[in-house]
């Protein structure tokens, strides 16, 4: 009678299941399928998604990279941390990278505008974590990852490791400032 | 010539060297249990941010060896003990090569120790998951190796096992459902260990300097073929554990053979995939890869687990009905053995695991959803519903039927072990809720300090967040308190027990056998099918656990409304594309 012996009938598989057990086959089946298709459906009509646009590289590419768009676009230096703030053009592609224990440069965007942001690691893996929007992403050493993105509220917005780093983790905060525009 | 002794009390029969190493294997398992708790108060305590306990290193290394101690050698260890179970005793068969089976249990225990010396000693708190580029010490990687070498082995055995007992006919007909799952539960640990190899040996040779570089994305993407399937060993194993405990305490029998045997297929095709879940927001991985495996193809693996989640409780429904507790819905649960620890361990276990690991799981493992929710605090929140409150209590709960079955002691403070399942559970759910709840607000995981002290740049998360961190905090310090009475009892039992059988000694707890004499059966008798039902019924229009239906359709709400919630939270963030 009982679950830890040998099936009762030799040809198991051929006993008729119950009508319990198919309703609710059914049930679950029908919404594993729909689990399934929102996720297509969100790439089409959803607003929320990640390309999959990402490039190798290296921290010595990656961080000229991140230099020139520095030099090119920087306005003023952030006194609390000597960080320089760039302000590039609305819609343009805009460069962030995480590095023991720093996340730089800090941006200041526009909002309701579309930038290309390029995010990047110089050492190990670390977590851009934009708070208080809870926008998480991997950044990994090695790659250079390119992602669309339409700040849609003014304001100030931090972004925290959130991938453990070393010893210094908990102190690498970064900043985007979006403005009104 | 093999020997077996006959439990009195439960009728299993033991093979004398299967027996000893069933005790090992659980008691190693359980001595790993108390090291991975004792470090868990000192992680919850450094994250209740009031307390703030333990210095940065600290916190860090004691992070480390927490995960890999609970998620790792807790686990795996216990998990041989069911494979020799449910091999060698289910099917009355003597255990394949048991010499093998103590090398593997050896190079087990090598590998444990030597990867916890290598995060005592400070370098190589590079958290569970060791992501490269950042490096642990060379012995950190080669214990994790011959670890995972050692339950390879165990994996042998039990397949052997399986091969001697169909060989020597001691069973008719297919095995059991519960040896059914375990050979699930033991795929899946071939294919994880497989995978492990993969990373791991390359890692190691990278860290002595034989290899001068690891691809930091390749290896994430096969490091989780090893770390999220590990984890589905648990589930195909204690999903197996739960047909076991109904099976003795309410002599239930499958609703359908086919149906749960077909469940348990699935998660040997599908299961495996998911590793996924871990990389969604990653640089560079392809869309279509992504759904396809974050998903388990179709969510077949998560249908499967709908399926266990009404057969289970359904078949002891069933069982419960026909001993005459048939008053409306739920008299068959109302009137379960609530103080029988087994029973509400693995009760408590079975709930938790689907309303709160299961959907947060799947939730979390939705694509885009993912965005939202990686990194954070959310995450550990969920496993720990699956691993520490799913597998873990379903082990305790195991246990507790174990000590008289196989270490022939009686329970030691039973009424301890009666409520342990209680504040276990109690504590463990307070911390999970609080913890998902913090995660949502953004808080991350594996982070020292959400003060941020000494940054550059400051923030403050909200007072809300803080709050559910100490509530999470006091929640989790009554589940170690549930842990440690788990411990209190299964040792205590060990050591003091009242003997079941004379000769059951101190010794006999760490793999010893009974008196010789004990060992009186030279081959059981062939294991007989299942007796086969009277008549066939099917209660109300074939809906013959009605109470189970509902509560599976309160299930499917509770995941279509936390689903749905968590898109809308979604659909408020920053576009994105
Ligand atoms: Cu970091």
């Amino acid at each position: 009678m009982s679950s830890f012996l040998p099936p009762a009938d030799r040809i198991w598989w051929k006993v008729p299941v119950g009508r319990q057990e198919i309703v609710w086959i059914s049930i679950a089946l029908v919404w594993c399928l729909i689990m399934f298709f929102m996720m297509p459906y969100w790439h089409v009509y959803g607003k929320q998604n990640l390309s999959s646009e990402a490039y190798q590289t290296n921290a010595e590419k990656f961080g000229a990279s991140v230099e020139t768009f520095v030099e090119k676009y920087q306005t003023r230096i952030d006194e609390q941390s000597g960080i320089p703030v760039v302000t590039p053009p609305a819609g343009s592609d805009i460069y962030m990278l995480g590095r023991l224990w720093q996340w730089y440069p800090i941006l200041e965007l526009e909002k309701d505008k579309t930038y290309r942001l390029h995010l990047g690691s110089m050492d190990w893996n670390h977590g851009f974590s934009l708070q208080p929007v809870n926008i998480n992403l991997q950044v990994v050493p090695g790659y250079e990852m390119v992602i669309k993105i339409t700040p849609d509220q003014a304001g100030e917005y931090t972004v925290v490791c959130n991938e453990f780093c070393g010893i210094g983790h908990h102190t690498m905060v970064g900043k985007i400032y979006v403005k009104e525009n | 010539m093999a020997k077996f002794r006959v439990c009195p009390d439960s009728g299993f029969y033991f093979d004398k060297s299967a027996e000893s190493l069933m005790k090992v294997n659980a008691v190693a398992g359980a001595v790993f249990l108390l090291i991975a708790g004792i470090l868990a108060l000192g992680v919850i305590l450094t994250r209740w941010q009031e307390v703030h306990l333990l210095p940065a290193d600290l916190f860090y290394q004691v992070l480390t060896a927490h995960g890999i101690n609970a998620l790792i050698f807790w686990v795996i260890f216990f998990e041989i003990a069911i494979l020799y179970f449910a091999s060698s005793t289910l099917l009355r068969s003597r255990l394949a090569a048991p010499g093998w089976a103590w090398a593997g249990f050896a190079l087990m225990i090598i590998g444990a120790v030597m990867n916890n010396v290598a995060v005592l000693q400070g370098n190589s708190s590079v958290m569970m998951t060791s992501y490269v580029p950042m490096q642990a010490a060379p012995h950190f990687y080669l214990g994790l190796i011959l670890f995972a070498v050692g339950a390879l082995i165990g994996c042998f055995v039990f397949l052997g096992t399986l091969v001697i007992a169909k060989d020597d006919q001691t069973y008719q007909g297919s095995v059991p459902l519960v040896t059914f799952g375990a050979l699930t539960a033991c795929i899946i640990a071939i294919f994880t260990i497989a995978s492990g190899a993969i990373i791991l040996f390359p890692t190691f040779l990278w860290s002595i300097g034989y290899i001068n570089h690891i691809d930091a994305e390749m290896y994430r993407i096969i490091w989780w073929a090893l770390g999220h399937s590990s984890q589905q060993i648990n589930v195909a194993a204690h999903v197996s554990v739960w047909y076991l405990i109904i099976g003795i305490l309410f002599n239930a029998r499958p609703m359908s053979e086919k149906v749960s045997r077909f469940a348990f297929l699935l998660y040997i095709f599908f299961l495996q995939l998911a590793s996924a879940h871990h990389i969604l927001v990653d640089p560079g991985v392809s869309t279509e890869w992504k759904i396809f495996n974050t998903s388990y193809a179709m969510y077949l693996a998560v249908l499967a687990s709908m399926i266990h989640g009404l057969t289970v409780p359904g078949a002891m429904e069933v069982a419960q009905r026909g001993k005459g507790y048939t008053k409306g819905l739920f008299e068959w649960l109302r009137k379960a053995p609530w103080g029988n620890p087994v029973f509400s361990g693995f009760f408590f276990a079975l709930v938790i695991f689907g309303f709160i690991g299961g959907i947060t799981g799947v939730v979390m493992g939705t694509e885009q959803i993912n965005l939202i929710i990686h990194n954070t605090i959310y995450v550990p929140a969920h496993f720990h519903a699956t691993v520490a409150v799913g597998t873990t209590l379903t082990f305790m709960a195991l246990t507790y039927l174990l000590i008289p079955v196989l270490f022939r002691r009686a329970l030691f403070l039973p009424w301890v072990a009666k409520m342990q399942p209680y504040v276990f559970a109690g504590g463990m759910t307070i911390m999970i809720l609080f913890l998902l709840g913090a995660g949502t607000l953004g808080v991350s995981r594996r982070h020292w300090d959400m003060d941020f002290t000494g940054a550059a740049l400051s923030f403050e998360y909200p007072g809300t967040a803080y709050m559910m961190m100490a509530v999470g905090g006091i929640g989790g310090v009554l589940g170690v308190l549930g842990g440690a009475m788990y411990l209190v009892v299964t040792v205590g039992s060990l050591l003091f027990g009242k003997k079941l059988e004379p000769s059951a000694g101190l010794f006999q707890s760490f793999g010893v056998p009974l008196a010789a004499s004990a060992y009186n059966i030279d081959q059981p008798d062939q294991l007989q099918m299942a007796p086969k039902l009277a008549v066939e019924e099917h209660g109300s229009g074939g809906f013959e656990a009605p109470g189970t239906f509902v509560l599976a359709l309160a299930l499917l709400v509770c995941f279509v409304v936390y689903y749905a919630i968590n898109w809308d939270y979604l659909a408020s963030v920053w576009p994105m594309g």
